[in-house]
């Protein structure tokens, strides 16, 4: 943790952006704009993410925030009225030249949805599946593997006995968990999360949290959300963004103790 | 209030007599079709000669139905095979990749193309799939056709059952959730694989139904094969020979077998076999769609 991370352009957008020294970057993103046939959807965004913290993107809805988090494993390209330029650079490599194979780009990352969305197959073919695509073919392999992550999830318990039924049939928090599971399997450095509680009851929506606390030893997060609550249990950084901007950027405490913009001050306001 | 209750109570009952009368009408056709042809049991035929035999001929009495029965089993299953992954890619396509302009284009060329009478499908195919079966793609295989064949009924079927089967697939993979693609190209599959083990699987119910229906409407199409099929009564040694359908054999002759004692019989018997298979085949893809729906 000795260097210092680069310090990217700063734009006159992104006045209150701040580098946070110490940190290794996994993703560094410069210069992004997006743009949609009528609107610009992401202004200008600088954003250097740290390793093995969790960053949230925080802000209302329609900021943005989703659709930063789907060009940073590239699944803007499913939407071709969605123009990008700037660079999103993950360990040194700009995911947005093409010239990488954007199977193993989305493999360093796992992403985790609003709803869960498990695969039409077993809890087991769920986890299984990256694994195939990834090329392991050994039972054995895949077998240890699918119970690995299912424990990491604390899922393993309580599917143990029905590994072969749908993944379909388990309740949506177990899903979820399933769903984080199935993206940790690939072994990704980053888990990409979309509000990936808000679909859930406040009881599944903890044990989520929970595993993402643990999580961040092992990986980097970034997590959107709108619930300020959550931010303040989760946060190690904190985005804050409005209108495809990113206004305020900084560590947890400096954000929400010490807010510098109106509109953010107004956001912490009206959270409580 | 009372009378609020009451009415609700009607409207209950009502609907289930609509219902009731849907559940009774293949009964009743199926009863209908068995009476009718009961005549040609009485007579001396047995039910074995009357569907395996291949010996055709009313003014001897003789009713064997196996080189009709053959004839349609044969076209309809090589159109199936022509349309079905056709249909199948298409759909996937039109729902999942291609912009959404082209989508909005393709429906009504689609809806058109289900529009188009079946007789127009019928003389299409004698100006055009006729000619290219005997003059091209017989000879290619070092075959001799005069055109009229299965194949040309076939492939006249295939493109008039692709509309009506590609507008059910499209219907099933639009319910395809996006996040659902999302969520295994994120994982690192290309968009094929996604397509072969996600949305394939995701729709398989739908995507049997939908070739079910087909099948069912294909077996009993009658004009447009028949313009093409050449109506020969025997048992199609390939692809290349004339056929004569079930139901093109019905259409043909009904009304002028008269002078023949238990020619009626035989046609509705012929009509009875046509409802059979159909039925048949239902079941069997009904068990699929259990089956696929268990998964």
């Amino acid at each position: 943790m000795s260097s210092v991370t680069a310090i990217p352009e700063i734009s006159k957008d992104a006045a209150h952006f701040q580098v946070v020294p110490g940190e290794v970057p996994v993703l560094n993103i410069r210069n992004l704009n997006v743009r949609s046939k009528n609107a610009q959807i992401l202004k200008n965004i600088n954003l250097v993410v740290p390793k093995n913290k969790i960053t949230v993107l925080l802000g209302p809805s329609g900021c943005g925030k989703t659709t930063l988090l789907k060009c940073m494993n590239r699944l803007t390209d499913l939407y071709s009225e969605l123009k990008l330029d700037g660079s999103i650079e993950i360990d040194g490599e700009d995911i947005l030249s093409g010239k990488f194979d954007i199977t193993q780009i989305r493999q360093k990352m796992g992403l985790v949805m609003q709803r869960p969305f498990p695969l039409p197959m077993s809890i087991y073919d769920n986890i299984a599946y990256g694994l195939k695509i990834k090329g392991i073919r050994k039972k054995s392999i895949i077998s240890e593997k699918v119970e690995k992550h299912l424990r990491e999830v604390a899922l393993w318990d309580e599917v143990k006995d029905r590994l072969k039924t749908s993944a379909q049939r388990l309740s949506i928090g177990q899903q979820q968990r399933l769903c984080l599971a199935r993206g940790l399997a690939v072994e990704p450095e980053i888990i990409l999360a979309d509000e990936p509680t808000s679909a859930l009851d406040p009881i599944s929506s903890r044990v989520i949290e929970e595993e993402f606390l643990k999580l961040k030893d092992d990986y980097t997060i970034i997590l959107v959300t709108h619930i300020l609550r959550q931010a303040k249990r989760l946060a190690d950084f904190v985005v804050f963004m409005y209108y495809g901007e990113i206004v305020e950027y900084g560590p947890a405490s400096e954000i929400f103790e010490n807010p510098k913009t109106d509109i953010l001050k107004e956001y912490l306001r009206v959270g409580h | 209030m009372t009378k609020r209750i009451l009415i609700d109570n009607i409207s209950s009952k009502w609907m289930l007599v609509c219902l009731s009368f849907f559940l009774l009408l293949p009964l009743a056709i199926g009863t209908g079709l068995v009476l009718k042809s009961s005549d040609l049991f009485t007579s001396h035929h047995s039910l074995s000669t009357l569907i395996f035999s291949a010996d055709w001929s009313p003014s001897e009495d003789k009713f064997g139905f196996w080189p009709f029965i053959l004839s349609s089993l044969w076209v309809t299953v090589i159109a199936l095979i022509i349309s079905m992954p056709l249909c199948l890619l298409a759909a996937i396509y039109l729902s999942q990749f291609a912009p959404k302009w082209l989508l909005e284009f393709m429906r009504p060329v689609i809806d058109i193309l289900a529009g188009i009478p079946s007789v127009v499908y019928g003389v299409w195919g004698v100006l055009v799939i006729v000619p290219l079966v005997g003059d091209v793609i017989a000879p290619f295989f070092n075959n001799e056709s005069l055109g009229y064949s299965i194949l040309a009924g076939a492939l006249v079927l295939a493109v008039m059952s692709i509309p009506y089967i590609l507008n059910m697939l499209l219907e099933v993979f639009r319910q395809v959730p996006v996040e659902l693609g999302e969520a295994s190209l994120s994982l690192g599959a290309t968009k094929w694989e996604t397509i072969k083990h996600v949305f394939i699987r995701k729709g398989a119910t739908g995507i049997l139904s939908a070739y079910g229906l087909g099948f069912s409407k294909a077996l009993g199409e009658t004009i447009a094969v028949m313009m093409v099929i050449g109506n020969v009564v025997q048992e199609p040694a390939s692809v290349f020979d004339a056929g004569y359908p079930l139901p093109a054999l019905i259409a043909n002759n009904y009304g002028e077998m008269m002078s023949i004692p238990s020619y009626d019989s035989a046609l509705m018997f012929g009509s009875l076999l046509l409802f059979v298979i159909i039925l048949a085949i239902n079941i069997v893809f009904r068990y699929l769609i259990y089956k696929s729906e268990e998964k």
